[in-house]
């Protein structure tokens, strides 16, 4: 009897072995295992052994049960896998073609260099200002230090409405409007973006519609040196850690003194380039210390008060950080133009 | 303004410091050098030659032969086609192995069977440019002196082997438009003296105001007038040193009288005309304003009507010049010549740019006067170019001046504080350091107890102000030497306003939804400022438009964009979606300004989805952008209170087209473009939407709470309703909900069939309707209850049946 159950053992197994299919397998577990299988029938014929070797033999017969059945088991385990294997290997896709497409918007890249500005700003303390594009002249040049007949304020250069309003050419009004607002009290710490006119024909370089960006601080004690210091915080920011920055003499009616904003060439490090005419340094802003009249004008005492103000392209800032050459593109939204500046940078 | 780098270096010690360096410094200290140019750059081996013969090429008619004697053993044959080329003249050789402008190298070469070694150059191919040429030479080759050296270097003759700074002058420093004002420059910034003229000349013992009287009428206008007079002298050429440095600075010469008058403007600042005093008949200079209408021929032969506020030269009769801009032909200095009145006087600055404009001439003089000249340097420049007269035109000047002088030529006095210039730089300046500046700036100073008083020379116009001497230490001290602070005082915090938080947001969602931020032009022409504009009134127009395209100020900007659409459908990139917020102009009665309104406004065309290999293809729709918008109300905190009717716009199309209201208000317009507009702009189907910002901007939404997530199941009802084909679906869903009470939390449409299975006329809507009490389980009796309601009342006020 042993040996027969031994024999079982084998021959299951050996079918085990051999099945690939689940119901080959299972044909092999009904012929061992079931109710009328050779086992069932071995442990059927335990009545006829001694009262020693029954239990011995009851033992066995099951060990070849469980052993079978957990082989049976196993194999069955492994045939599921196989075919799951199979299914999915039949499911497989090109996972290099193209995703179903999200449509994405992006910013206009004069936003993205205007809100950038601005957050840098916001982060020392500035609040963002705005004001009409349709402006009076006294805003427009008169509180800033141009009154009537000064040569910058040709009607030639400004598109007039009236004889007393027109497109504003700078973003400067909001100043002196924020100005005269704060009623003589500071601190005024704002920024003003914002989009401007003027009498040119549209070229590469020259457009009818520009954005200006401008900053003004007034309170006590505000040096010429925290001008510098900011200037040189954000030339930094935007541009990056190893740019110098520069500043130059130069005019305008609403500062004194007056200053122009040069940083270190970015393409050549400073040693001189095509990009920056071969001087090492490139324009990027006008600045200087708010002109005396300005304050007054603006109902500040310009005894105790003093402040500084810059102001800059958004357009020129563009052009310098992404290589652009023609001021068009800005406003003509050619796709081709705007699908480039989609990617997010991060400073 | 260009500046000859040879020339400063009469009045100011350059020998240690390149044109370059010089340029920097002065760029760095006050006066951007935009370009430092040296005219010889490129050109070698031009040398001074002497025609010995030139006869005519017997193969050419045009051609001469010429043997020119450049210095070496042997003549050189060159064939020369100028017309003017002759023998005897001294001349620009540009021997064989030279290289001209342009790297254009001059080799052997035989013309028409003749050798020709050279070439003999005009000035234009020296690389001169052509409005700077004299006259005389203007159409052929040059001709030097006779007195010129054969054999040596032409370049330096011409002083070509100089270097031009070219000055980019602020309004501010009219004072640099001289060549001794760049000097004192020059000078501060070295610390080195600056070198005047000397203006010692001999004189005739006759008294100029003997022979010519001088009266001023308009004295408010010009308060100084003074006339030299030279008599006996010789109209020529200038020499050529004079010529050099006329066309170095961007004159072109004349004869010497006019090129002297023109030198001494460019040395001292001070425009001078000369008369031919024979001409002006009377003796006598009377400056008056003109009377209306009166005339004159001015020097380019143009006859001028003049008005009242002209300022005029008269000879008490008629007028001889415009005072500053151009003088008369009837008093015009020419070859026959022989005696001068040299004017040099102070114009007011306001009259001549009146003028200047009114007559559309400016002119290197009219450029000063405008900016006002200095008072006391009116006196020495006609000293000057009395001088240079006896020099080169063998003139005999008279003693004195005929003068009207009224002119106040005291220095302005202004004071500072040292506490006050430091405070203003953030920097800790002794008095000393203050004063030595000043010092440099030949700047009369002084320090008293802590207050510096300077006196700012007349030649300085635009110190008047503390501030004026804050920045003129500054900026020679060095702008460098600043530290670098920031402010330091009470802290506010920095941010944006609600406003401006929506408006970032808006771009967000928009973006994020797949639109374009676009910007486009707020000027536009006469019918594009009308259209889609949600406030029908006149454009804001501008007075003196540049061109009819740009004339009117945008009261939408659904217009642009669609031209922003149009310009890439013409280039190939056909689906497109866009949005872009800014201004739009209204007109409004009783206010200075026009009113700002911000729109914002959005265009999509082509496709929506396009997923090629997996044929999904969605084409824009109405209902694609109106799902974008309803993201944003949501966005924004506003859903509940925006609303959609059927609209009516004339650009939109009928059938198309939804009014948006917020708050019950309209506010904007949601709809696809009219296909005749789409035809008319080559559109493909376009939808657009515009809508006022300011209500939402204004508008504060509920804050934030949080609500429990419901514990209990709720129970959906599925109903299909057919009505009219007219109901709207919004309408139905509004009726439902009013029915539904407080138990039916949502309403949505699943399906919407309009076809055979109905009678004509008729449409199905099916909506889904989840009843749910969060606080309880519901029954089915009390959603049978609200349900039924929901049927009457669309049975009541739609007329709908269940759909069987």
């Amino acid at each position: 009897m042993e040996e027969k159950l031994k024999q079982l053992h084998q021959e299951a197994s050996e079918k085990v072995k051999q099945s690939t299919e689940l119901k080959e397998l299972n044909e092999v577990r009904v012929a061992y295992l079931g109710k009328k299988g050779p086992i069932t029938e071995v442990l059927k014929g335990m009545g006829k052994l001694s009262a020693e070797e029954r239990p011995k033999m009851g033992a066995l017969a099951n060990e070849v049960r469980d052993s079978i059945a957990s082989a049976i088991e196993s194999k069955q385990q492994a045939l599921e896998a196989a075919a799951i294997e199979k299914k999915l290997e039949q499911e497989t896709i090109d996972v290099t073609l193209p995703g179903l497409p999200v449509k994405v918007g992006t910013h206009h890249p004069l936003t993205s260099v205007i809100e950038e500005i601005e957050d840098l700003f916001i982060s020392m303390g500035y609040k963002i200002e705005e004001g009409p594009e349709v402006e009076k002249d006294y805003y427009n040049f008169e509180a800033l230090n141009l009154p009537k007949g000064h040569p910058a304020r040709d009607m030639q250069d400004s598109f007039y409405i009236t004889e007393d309003i027109l497109l504003r050419t700078h973003t400067s009004p909001v100043q002196a409007r924020t100005m005269e607002r704060h009623g003589g009290k500071g601190p005024v710490k704002i920024i003003c973006p914002g989009k401007v006119y003027r009498r040119d024909n549209d070229d590469a370089t020259h457009s009818h519609q520009f954005m200006q960006i401008e900053g003004l601080v007034v309170d006590e004690n505000i040096r010429m040196s925290d001008l510098k210091g900011t200037l040189n915080l954000f030339a930094k920011k935007l541009f990056g850690e190893e740019r110098e920055i520069r500043l130059r003499p130069s005019f305008f009616p609403f500062t004194e003194p007056s200053v122009e904003m040069d940083i270190s060439c970015k393409i050549c490090g400073g040693k001189g380039c095509s990009v920056c005419k071969g001087t090492g340094w490139i324009e990027i802003l006008g600045a200087g210390m708010v002109h005396p009249n300005v304050l007054e004008m603006a109902g500040f005492d310009s005894e105790k008060y003093t402040g500084f103000a810059f102001g800059m392209g958004p357009e020129r800032i563009a052009m310098l950080k992404y290589g652009i050459d023609d001021i068009r593109h800005y406003y003509t939204n050619d796709y081709r133009f705007l699908t480039q500046f989609g990617r997010a940078e991060f400073n | 303004m260009f500046v000859s780098y040879k020339w400063l270096e009469d009045y100011v010690d350059l020998s240690d410091i390149t044109p370059d360096e010089l340029a920097e410094k002065i760029t760095r200290s006050g006066i951007e050098v935009e370009g430092v140019e040296v005219p010889s750059k490129g050109i070698e081996n031009v040398v001074i030659g002497h025609v010995l013969s030139c006869e005519k090429h017997p193969e050419a008619d045009k051609l001469n032969i010429c043997k020119v004697d450049v210095g070496e053993e042997e003549p050189v044959q060159i064939i020369c086609g100028a017309a003017n080329v002759g023998k005897g003249q001294k001349v620009a050789v540009a021997k064989v192995g030279a290289v001209l402008p342009g790297d254009f190298k001059i080799k052997k070469a035989k013309l028409r069977g003749e050798a020709s070694n050279g070439m003999i150059c005009s000035l234009q191919e020296l690389g001169i440019e052509g409005k700077l040429v004299p006259k005389e030479f203007s159409e052929g080759i040059f001709n030097f002196p006779k007195d010129a050296i054969v054999g040596e270097d032409a370049l330096q003759a011409l002083a070509l082997d100089d270097s031009i700074l070219e000055l980019g002058l602020t309004p501010n420093r009219a004072d640099a438009m001289s060549m001794l004002g760049v000097a004192y420059e020059a000078g501060a910034i070295l610390d080195r003296p600056v070198k005047l003229p000397d203006l010692e000349y001999k004189m005739h013992s006759d008294e100029a105001s003997s022979l010519v009287t001088v009266e001023v009428e308009a004295e408010d206008q010009n308060p100084v007038y003074l006339a030299k007079v030279i008599r006996n002298i010789k109209i020529g050429p200038s020499p050529q040193w004079m010529q050099s440095r006329l066309i170095a600075s961007g004159i072109r010469p004349h004869n010497n009288v006019v090129d002297i008058t023109n030198y001494v403007l460019l040395e001292y600042g001070q425009p001078l005309h000369a008369f031919d005093l024979d001409k002006l008949k009377t003796n006598k200079i009377l400056v008056r304003l003109a009377h209306e209408g009166e005339k004159i021929e001015t020097l380019d032969d143009t006859v001028r009507e003049l008005k009242s506020h002209h300022l005029v030269i008269t000879n008490g009769e008629e007028p001889v010049a415009i005072a500053g801009v151009m003088g008369g032909a009837n008093s015009e200095v020419t070859d026959s010549t022989t005696s001068v009145l040299i004017e040099s006087a102070y114009f007011a600055p306001s009259a001549i740019r009146q003028a200047s404009k009114d007559h559309g001439l400016r002119s290197e003089a009219s450029s000063r006067f405008e900016k006002g000249v200095d008072p006391n340097r009116v006196k020495p420049a006609a000293e000057r170019a009395a001088q240079l007269l006896t020099l080169y035109a063998q003139g005999e000047v008279l003693t004195g001046t005929a003068a009207h002088d009224k002119m106040d030529k005291s220095e302005k006095q202004i004071s500072i504080t040292l506490e006050k210039i430091n405070r203003v730089l953030g920097m800790s300046l002794t008095a000393e350091e203050v004063l030595d500046l000043f010092r440099r700036l030949q700047i009369e100073a002084a320090a008293n107890q802590g207050t510096i008083h300077v006196s700012a020379p007349t030649r300085r116009g635009d110190l008047l102000i503390e501030e004026d001497l804050i920045e003129e230490a500054a900026r020679l001290y060095g702008y460098d030497h600043i530290p670098m602070t920031l402010p330091v005082h009470e802290t506010n915090p920095g941010g944006l306003s609600p406003r401006q938080n929506k408006r970032r947001l808006i771009r967000q969602v928009l973006e994020g939804a797949g639109l374009m931020q676009a910007v486009t032009y707020s000027l536009t022409n006469d019918a594009e400022a009308k259209e889609f504009a949600l406030d029908v009134r006149q454009p804001v127009k501008l007075l003196m438009p540049m061109s009819e395209e740009r004339s009117n100020l945008r009261l939408s900007i659904v217009p642009q964009l669609l031209e922003s659409v149009s310009y890439n459908l013409a280039r190939q990139h056909d689906s497109i979606a866009y949005y872009e917020s800014g201004s739009v102009f209204l007109n409004e009665q009783g206010s200075d300004l026009p009113r700002e309104d911000e729109h914002l406004a959005g265009a999509i065309t082509g496709l929506w989805q396009f997923h090629a290999w997996q044929g999904e293809k969605k084409p824009v729709d109405f209902y694609v952008l109106k799902g974008i918008l309803d993201a944003l109300w949501e966005r924004l905190g506003i859903s509940d209170r925006i609303r959609y009717e059927k609209g009516k716009e004339d650009q939109l199309h009928p059938g198309r087209t939804a009014a948006i209201f917020f708050n019950g208000e309209k506010i904007g317009f949601l709809g696809q473009v009219h296909p005749s507009k789409e035809k008319e702009m080559d559109l493909k189907e376009t939808y657009v939407f515009e809508v006022k910002l300011e209500a939402i901007y204004n508008y504060q939404p509920d804050a934030l709470a949080y609500k429990a997530i419901p514990r209990y199941p709720s129970i959906t009802r599925d109903i299909a309703l057919v009505v009219e084909s007219s109901v709207l679906g919004g309408e139905l869903e509004r009726i439902i909900k009013d029915a539904g009470g407080t138990l039916l939390k949502s309403v949505k449409l699943f399906d919407l069939y309009e076809g055979d299975r109905l009678e004509e006329g008729m449409k199905s809507l099916a909506f889904s309707l989840v009843y749910m009490d969060p606080s309880r389980t519901l029954t089915d009796e009390e959603v049978v209850k609200a349900h039924d309601r929901v049927l009457q009342a669309v049975q009541e006020k739609a007329s709908a049946k269940l759909r069987g």
